[in-house]
């Protein structure tokens, strides 16, 4: 897919909280200290920010190297699998607080982890339609695990954030996107539920590796490139072991996904996972660099996308933190604070 | 305008009443006042109060109180001014006095606090400050103290310990005073061990929630000798305001309404602190104190303090403080509490204070101020002839 | 807090808005009619860029009902560099670490839920400079 007007991004912001829970602690507490863990530690959220705040600076940092007026967005879109209310949009307070209210369009999306992608595809169709001159789009999460299962390990939280325009402002100029999508039961939570149900070791082949591996190929295939074309990739990261294994199926190298492979140090931030992953390579990618991006949601689908990076990058990128500064913050908790931060003590 | 006399004083014992209700407790103060002046009518009643409908789910305590003490029909109000109530109500009433529309007029001062529990009240207590920029960011009312008490030490480097002399002497004069809450002197290591409540405001440096009611009758000082042989006079009331929100003030070390409060009242009496033979402040935390002392004429700037460590405001000292044990120790019913003040000033001047007494006083002053110095009532009194 | 009452606050609270004096020029926070500095009216809109110092600061080991989820929390006066006062909470620190003087930004927050069927309320809080060689 391929809009008719090039489009790009001309602004990108990460956030990842300060709070880092070892998966030591939950080996330490549900397997009395013995046991693999998929990941080092996970990003936690502070008792004060959910999925909104993340959102937030996330869209500040986007805006300040975008360098336009907020009042010149024109859709604000925030995917994620916990928006705080179930009714009452998160778009509408990420909007109002970075000063885009009221002539913008404002929605909330959801699709599991690929929440955040959905919503940037959608925002590269409206621009290049004209119907917005700029977009914002965030995949942001506070992922819950239930306490003791194996997702606990990596279930996490932050957020990136970006603003689409047309191609001779962006710094990453978009090449082209595809999806593929079925209808897989791999992970879901129903109404109410205060945790997921995910399907095991069924959330591997017939759900990521099939939509990942599809979708990355279908891409390439129809843009005519191969994984040698690109510098960096960055493949959806619900642990280490997943974007390893479909990076090397397709054919790239450890090399070419080190700088997006965030999961080892903060989790699987869900919505926020793959686009972390491109943050971290704008961070450090220069003018002509080609990056890919391979999302996946659960349910299912994966949305891949292929950037060239401009000359705009170099002035644009130190405007806002860099996503390893984030990363660098880190305070690390207990299980007994992390239980707490997250509202898990019965209070009532 | 005449001259406006105490011809009555009235007061409960201060502390957790759980027996007794807020009509009980203002109706005994009020009562006790009325006997005191042999007055058996009033013209008016004005009723000092902070928090009656938060914590007792009471408001309209004038005609409540009126009736309850046996004055139906009277003229009776509400006065608020948050932790300044007390003094707002007394100044009120001077003022319909002085004007000449009323003659004998009540003033009771009542807070019953112990009915809720502890974040309740703390929340209550709040209403005094911002409720949009103070307290949504979760101040309470001592963490703003913290925080001019946190810049205090900064700016004059003083130590945490410096302010000891405060409630050390507080609880000394409230040991003698058998309507005080906390009979029992502390020690400097007391005041060094207590309980953190808000850094550097330790449970020390705070006045406690309690319940308390305090009146006094006001008459014409032509008139006042008919009453009581024994007639304090008024001869400074003023009140003055500053920004509600600490952070809206020019310069949050410096009382401004305590001491734009204080100079109106030293002009209207003709006097300057160097007059002043007694002063009942406000020391809600001890840094209050320091600050109150500042503002009203008593020490420099940043100086404050050290009349605690120098000994300068104990009974003999050179300006004696909270002589019944003040805020700290009498107890800080805060809408009682200005009313308290006046009462023990009144004390001092008939020379009834008993072993609290500051010899030779024939001059005293109170200060009350609502919230963290947004409202603040100076009241200087004189013995009469 | 009433809804209404939260709602019409949403610009101060989300991004720190407050108002200049079109006579002295006085940057204004929170938002008033009259300019203190002056007493001129003033409505013109301020954006703030949300930086500053540590005033002074206190350390809350008794929240305020409906704050016991942050006990103990940090509260400050800061300095906005553009002159103000402000009263909030810090976050993202701890407390032995807060001293005055200490750079500071502004972050949106939630400051507190209304039970949890009510409003979730979000606003300003500061935190330590997360990098200052950042520009704007």
């Amino acid at each position: 897919m391929k809009p008719i007007r090039d489009v790009g991004i001309i602004g990108y912001g990460a956030y990842v909280p300060r709070y880092r829970l070892p998966a030591s602690e939950i080996v330490r507490v549900w397997k009395g200290g013995d046991g693999d863990t998929p990941i080092t530690e996970k990003a936690v959220p502070g008792p004060d920010e959910d999925a909104a705040t993340i959102a937030i600076e996330a869209a500040r940092n986007a805006l300040s190297r975008a360098g336009i007026p907020p009042a010149r967005i024109g859709a604000v879109w925030v995917g994620s699998e916990s928006h705080p209310y179930a009714v009452k949009p998160t778009s509408t307070i990420v909007a109002e607080a970075i000063g885009a209210t009221p002539e913008t369009q404002a929605g909330d999306w959801e699709f599991a982890c690929k929440a955040g992608t959905e919503a940037m595809q959608a925002a590269f169709g409206f621009v290049a339609s004209g119907m917005a001159a700029y977009a914002l789009i965030v995949g942001a999460d506070t992922a819950q695990g239930r306490p003791g299962d194996e997702l606990e390990y990596t279930a996490s939280a932050g957020g990136a954030a970006y603003i689409i325009g047309l191609a001779d402002e962006s710094l990453a100029r978009l090449e082209g996107s595809y999806s593929y999508v079925t209808d897989t039961p791999d992970f879901f939570r129903r109404p109410g539920q205060e945790y997921p149900t995910h399907g095991s070791r069924f959330t591997g082949d017939p759900a990521y590796f099939r939509h990942v591996l599809a979708a990355a190929r279908g891409l390439m295939e129809q843009l005519g490139t191969k994984p040698s074309d690109y510098r960096m990739a960055v493949f959806h990261q619900p642990n280490v072991k997943f974007p390893e294994r479909a990076a090397k199926t397709l054919g790239f190298t450890d090399e070419q996904i080190r700088t997006g492979l965030l999961a080892d140090v903060i989790g699987n931030t869900y919505a926020g996972s793959s686009l972390l992953g491109l943050t971290a390579m704008l961070d450090v990618a220069q003018p002509g660099d080609r990056l890919l991006l391979v999302s996946f949601g659960s349910g299912a689908g994966s949305d891949a996308m292929s950037f060239v990076v401009t000359d705009k990058i170099a002035e644009r990128r130190d405007r806002a933190p860099f996503t390893q500064d984030y990363i660098r913050r880190r305070k690390v908790i207990d299980y007994g604070l992390y239980v707490r931060y997250r509202g898990k003590l019965k209070m009532h | 305008m005449r001259d406006v006399s105490i011809i009555g004083i009235g007061q409960t014992e201060v502390g957790e009443h759980w027996g007794k209700s807020l009509r009980h407790l203002a109706g005994d103060a009020v009562l006790a006042a009325m006997r005191d002046a042999g007055v058996e009518r009033a013209d008016a009643l004005y009723v000092g109060n902070m928090l009656s409908g938060e914590l007792n789910g009471q408001e309209h305590l004038g005609a409540l109180i009126a009736d309850f003490v046996g004055l139906r029909g009277i003229e009776a109000v509400k006065v608020e001014a948050a932790c300044g109530s007390g003094a707002a109500a007394v100044r009120m009433g001077y003022l319909a006095v002085a004007s000449g529309l009323l003659d004998v007029v009540i003033v009771v001062g009542v807070e019953k606090m112990t009915d809720q529990k502890g974040p309740v009240t703390t929340a209550s207590l709040a209403m005094a400050a911002d409720a949009e920029y103070e307290v949504v960011n979760g101040v309470s009312f001592v963490s703003l103290n913290a925080l001019l008490m946190q810049r205090y030490m900064h700016e004059y480097g003083v130590r945490h310990e410096d302010f000891a002399g405060f409630p050390i002497n507080a609880h000394k004069n409230a040991a003698t005073n058998p309507y005080a809450m906390f009979r029992k002197p502390i020690s400097l290591e007391t005041f060094k061990r207590a309980r953190m409540v808000a850094a550097p405001i330790n449970l020390m440096d705070s006045s406690p929630v309690a319940d308390g009611a305090a009146a006094v009758v006001l008459a014409p000082s032509d008139v006042a000798r008919k009453f009581q042989p024994l007639s304090v006079r008024i001869i400074g009331s003023a009140n003055a305001t500053d920004a509600l929100a600490v952070h809206d003030r020019r310069d949050p070390l410096f009382l401004s309404a305590a001491a734009l409060s204080a100079q109106k009242a030293y002009r209207q009496a003709g006097i300057g602190p160097n007059d002043v033979d007694f002063f009942e402040l406000h020391d809600a935390f001890s840094i209050t104190a320091a600050l109150s002392l500042e503002a009203a004429g008593f020490a420099e700037r940043g100086r404050g303090v050290y009349l605690a460590k120098d000994g300068e405001i104990t009974l003999g000292g050179r300006i004696p403080i909270c002589t019944f044990g003040g805020l700290k120790a009498r107890g800080h019913p805060v809408g009682a509490t200005g009313v308290y003040q006046v009462v023990e000033a009144v004390l001092q001047l008939r020379h009834q204070a008993g072993p609290n007494q500051v010899k030779n006083a024939r001059i005293g002053m109170t200060q009350n101020i609502g919230g963290s110095g947004a409202t603040v009532i100076t009241h200087i009194l004189a013995a009469e002839g | 807090m009433a809804i209404p009452q939260n709602w019409r606050l949403q610009n101060q609270r989300y991004r720190l808005t407050g108002e200049v004096c079109n006579t002295c020029g006085a940057k204004l926070f929170p938002p008033r009619d009259v300019c203190p500095e002056c007493a001129k009216p003033a409505y013109e809109p301020f954006q703030f860029a949300g930086k500053g110092e540590v005033y002074s600061f206190t350390v809350l080991s008794e929240a305020l009902a409906g704050y016991e989820a942050y006990e103990p929390y940090p509260v400050a006066l800061v300095k906005l560099q553009e002159g103000p006062l402000v009263t909030a909470q810090l976050t993202d620190v701890d407390p032995q670490d807060v001293h005055i003087g200490m750079p500071v930004e502004m972050v949106t927050r939630k400051l507190t839920e209304e039970g949890e069927d009510g409003l979730i309320v979000y606003g300003y809080k500061f935190r330590p400079v997360l990098k200052p060689a950042v520009n704007g």
